[in-house]
């Protein structure tokens, strides 16, 4: 067993209280314990974590999911982890969502696929505490030594005595011992929870369509309230003519407000290129909505307002310019200038809207002296700073709920709207449900940013690899991860960046920067070895050889053994090395960022001229698998999101104004066009998990073009694919 | 990869509702909902979704597009499926409404069963929609083909890209049912 320190520092503590009826309560905090190294894609500030347990008299175990969840399964796999320590039945387990409190829990954050990296040590700790507490109490009990005293499945047992008694019975007792400074966790051999299929605890709850979601929820007297932004990026509303909306039934207020102060100091996630919203609040929704389009609103552009087109132009001319360089190994310069032959291929891809199912919504009821809010939000820690200052209120008085969210892909980090709810609910002053339309959902902005990269390779005249460089931006920011593969696998490399400022507004989205990078890099890399006359996949593990034995440079940020460990594994899986079948073609690409290795073979089967994804075999590198049917799932859907982004994913502007509002013309991936099968396989290594919310996303663009490639004859060098196919078709 | 048929076609919104700034005067409707009769006093013009959430508090049935492009919002009609954003109060009639509360007492319809067994979900929104959709596809097929099931299911949009999972599911409630 291995025996680890409950480390402590001024914030680290641990909480047992009695609870009423009897039972006991453990709190903790733990933030010595969580390692501090830099997060992907995440603010350095989210670093922490924590959990709870509650036991009852009655043998009840309570185990609360911190962190938001909107379809990642955290609030099955984080409760698994508490449980597995504990030593309890999983299926007397009973699940809450924790609301929002960084007094007790650390890092309630969803994002950057660090949910179960970050809690796991600490969420085994509060198990192992827990059951060290009930175990200490039966030796109290029963006056024998602690070491005699054994646990399974929520019993404590003294096998010499043959004694045995319910963690209920010991609960209250537990609660008066002292907390361990250190606890003995499990080996892995005695995983009986972790590492096992266990069924989404809200299932049930979903499919009898019972209110989970916050557009769900009534409370007597709410209001519902809508708002009205301005049609293009770079305006405000100018003048409002709102007789008619007010003159409408069941509407009690139309006007005017902003979302942040004047002077105020944003924080991060305070992204929102719509200082000055109007705001129509009524009885109904339907009521309310119409009122909305009865608003009759002047708009003026205060800043430029931009189109695609001209992004486009701009883009291919800063492509054009040196870039800032962020790496340099070797001489390239020199080998491009000897170079044989030369390689080159230019990627681009548009912005992209979120379109998670739920619209953004948010509960809020403000009064003088409180706020109480419930909403879909990856980031609550963040959006807690921004209502107390919005309010002037403390933190303390504001409640915050983690209602589970109807999906998020990041852009759920951003919490405008639970401003904008808490703004209306105080100038009405009463509760309202702020809902946003799917058009005011899609149009509103904090966009996945518009990305252009430039590959070139140069080959010696025996074909051998002797530079590479690549060349990305992006508006408004650049993709590029300057030590990411193939850095490291080639003596002569150069990464250069650059970007392009906009006032629309961009933001996290599933794998920020590797969702463009992964895909573009391994498409280049099938192209680089096609001209070698190579296997794609013997040249990515042959590079992978060389950066694993000769490393170039030493700020590599990928351990290239067990990136070579995902590629063979779908090797493997995916029979790569048999002989084709006729007719279909495949495509290969790994990646890895969010400190999960992931590798895909996705193939195409043609039929009446159309190209069908017959099936998409996935390798997964995640450390411990926590919940292996829960994680399949994520990965099919990360599959699923990826080929639907790649072939159709885009959102255009044409001076400033979106030019898709709703599924009609935005076009999302359906249930037809989904592979027809998916295979996902993990990597049994023992090694503490990752996560998976993001890593199989970005490299499923790249497995796509590739087979695209081989099944029409084209590559694929601009997102979205699917209207290049059609003009070939 | 042409843009699939999606089983109900309509133009945007606003083209939809005529609306005009006077709305239609509050009308006493009486439904038939999951087995009850219920009376609402709303526009005739507002559409089912919207009753059955705001009046009825019914709030299964799911908000995602407003122009029947999702799907989030089935229900059935008489057991066939419908859009209920798109579909004015006013032109229910004596039709039997059900909805994903009233599809069966506590979750047992062979749909939802296999839901839970297939564990599809992972956001879990458009989830009754597609259990709608899905149930309604097996009144007409008891035993549907591929084709029939990405026909049936082509309406219903899965953000999370749970479509492997449906398409499972709707086979061993296939099974189950015969």
């Amino acid at each position: 067993m291995a025996l680890i320190q409950t480390t402590y520092n001024r914030r680290s503590f641990l909480k047992v209280s009695a609870v009423a009826g009897g039972g006991m309560v453990l709190g903790f905090n733990w933030l010595a314990a969580m390692d501090l190294e830099a997060l992907d894609d995440v603010p350095e500030s989210l670093v922490e974590l924590n959990g709870y347990v509650k036991i009852g008299a009655d043998g009840t175990v309570t185990i609360l999911s911190p962190n938001p969840e909107f379809g990642q399964n955290v609030k099955t796999s984080m409760p698994m982890i508490v449980a597995e320590e504990l030593d309890v039945d999983w299926r007397q387990v009973v699940v809450e969502q924790a609301r929002f409190n960084n007094e007790v829990f650390d890092r309630q954050f969803t994002g950057g696929s660090q949910g179960i990296r970050r809690a796991w040590r600490g969420l085994r700790m509060a198990g192992a505490a827990a059951r060290h507490m009930l175990r200490e109490a039966a030796a109290h009990a029963w006056r024998v030594p602690v070491d005699e005293v054994t646990t399974a499945d929520g019993v404590l047992y003294h096998n010499a005595s043959e004694r045995s008694a319910g963690y209920g019975a010991m609960a209250s007792a537990a609660a008066t011992m002292p907390v361990p400074e250190q606890v003995q966790l499990k080996d892995l051999e005695d995983f009986q929870i972790i590492g096992t299929s266990q069924k989404n605890v809200d299932g049930h709850k979903i499919v009898t369509g019972q209110p989970l979601f916050t557009m769900d929820q009534h409370w007597d007297g709410t209001l519902v309230a809508m708002t009205a932004h301005p049609p293009a990026f770079g305006m405000r509303p100018k003048a409002v003519d709102d007789a008619a909306a007010r003159s409408m039934p069941g509407i009690t207020d139309v006007f005017t407000f902003k979302t942040f102060e004047d002077g105020y100091e944003r924080n991060y996630f305070d992204t929102n290129a719509f200082p000055e919203l109007v705001a129509v609040v009524g009885n109904t929704t339907w009521e309310v909505m119409n009122a909305k389009r009865a608003l009759q609103i002047e708009w003026e552009p205060i800043e430029a307002l931009e189109s695609t087109t001209d992004h486009d132009a701009r883009m291919a001319e800063m492509a054009a310019k040196p870039g800032r360089v962020v790496r340099r190994d070797g001489d390239p310069e020199a080998a491009f200038a000897r170079a044989a032959k030369i390689v080159e291929g230019t990627y681009t891809a548009p912005f992209l809207a979120h379109n998670a199912m739920e619209p953004m919504t948010c509960f809020a009821h403000v009064t003088a002296d409180q706020a109480e809010v419930a909403g879909p939000i990856q980031a609550p820690e963040f959006i807690e700073r921004t209502l107390s200052a919005r309010l002037g209120l403390p933190p303390e008085k504001i409640d915050i709920a983690l209602t589970r969210m109807g999906g998020g892909f990041g852009r759920r980090a951003y919490g405008h709207h639970m401003v904008e709810a808490a703004v209306i609910s105080r100038q009405v002053n009463a509760p309202v449900k702020l809902m946003y339309t799917r058009e005011d959902d899609m149009t509103f902005g904090a966009f996945r940013p518009a990305y252009h990269a430039t590959y070139r390779a140069a080959l010696d005249a025996d074909n051998n690899l002797i530079a590479f460089h690549v060349k990305a931006g992006g508006i408004p920011e650049s993709p590029l991860h300057a030590n990411r593969f193939p850095a490291g696998a080639v003596d002569n490399y150069l990464a250069e960046e650059w970007s392009l400022e906009s006032n629309i507004t961009i933001g996290a989205f599933r794998a920020p920067r590797s969702n463009f990078m992964a895909g573009v890099e391994q498409s280049f890399l099938d192209e680089l070895a096609e001209a070698m006359g190579k296997d794609p996949m013997a040249f990515r593990l042959e590079l992978l050889e060389r950066a694993r034995t000769r490393p170039v440079g030493e700020d590599n940020d990928y351990d290239a053994a067990r990136y070579a460990g995902v590629l063979k594994l779908v090797r493997e899986k995916s029979r790569w090395d048999e002989e084709a079948t006729p007719g279909v073609s495949r495509g290969v690409a790994a990646y890895f960022c969010h400190n999960t290795y992931a590798a895909h073979v996705l193939d195409i089967v043609v039929e009446d001229g159309t190209p069908v994804v017959s099936r998409v075999c996935c390798a997964l590198d995640c450390g411990i698998v926590v919940n292996p049917d829960a994680a399949s799932n994520m990965a099919e859907g990360a599959i699923v999101d990826g080929i639907g982004n790649a072939l159709y994913g885009s959102m255009t502007f044409e001076e400033g104004v979106p030019a898709h509002d709703n599924f009609d013309t935005y076009r999302t991936i359906r249930h037809s066009e989904a592979p027809k099968a998916i295979d996902v396989h993990f990597v049994e290594n023992g090694i503490d998990p990752t996560g998976l919310g993001e890593p199989p996303f970005p490299p499923i663009f790249g497995a796509l073009a590739n087979a695209l490639y081989r099944a029409t004859g084209t590559r694929m060098r601009a997102q979205p694919f699917a209207p290049h196919l059609e003009r070939q078709m | 990869m042409g843009y699939p048929e999606t089983p109900i076609h309509v133009d945007r919104l606003n083209r939809i509702f005529t609306l005009s700034e006077s709305m239609a005067a509050m009308a006493p409707i009486t439904l038939s909902v999951n087995g009850k009769t219920v009376d609402v006093d709303v526009d005739p013009r507002t559409p089912l979704l919207w009753v059955l959430r705001d009046h009825l508090q019914l709030v299964g049935t799911k908000y995602g597009c407003g122009i029947a492009q999702c799907g989030a919002c089935t229900i059935h009609l008489n057991g066939a499926a419908v859009r209920s954003c798109i579909l004015p109060v006013s032109s229910v009639g004596n039709q039997r409404i059900t909805t994903i509360e009233g599809l069966s007492p506590n979750g047992t319809h062979p749909v939802q069963q296999a839901w839970l067994e297939e564990d599809v979900a992972q956001c879990g929104y458009c989830q009754s929609g597609q259990i709608m959709s899905a149930a309604a596809l097996l009144n007409q097929h008891p035993a549907p083909s591929d084709e029939e099931i990405d026909a049936g299911m082509n309406g219903n949009i899965c953000r999370c890209g749970t479509y492997l999972r449906i398409h499972a599911a709707i086979k061993v409630a296939a099974n189950t049912e015969a």
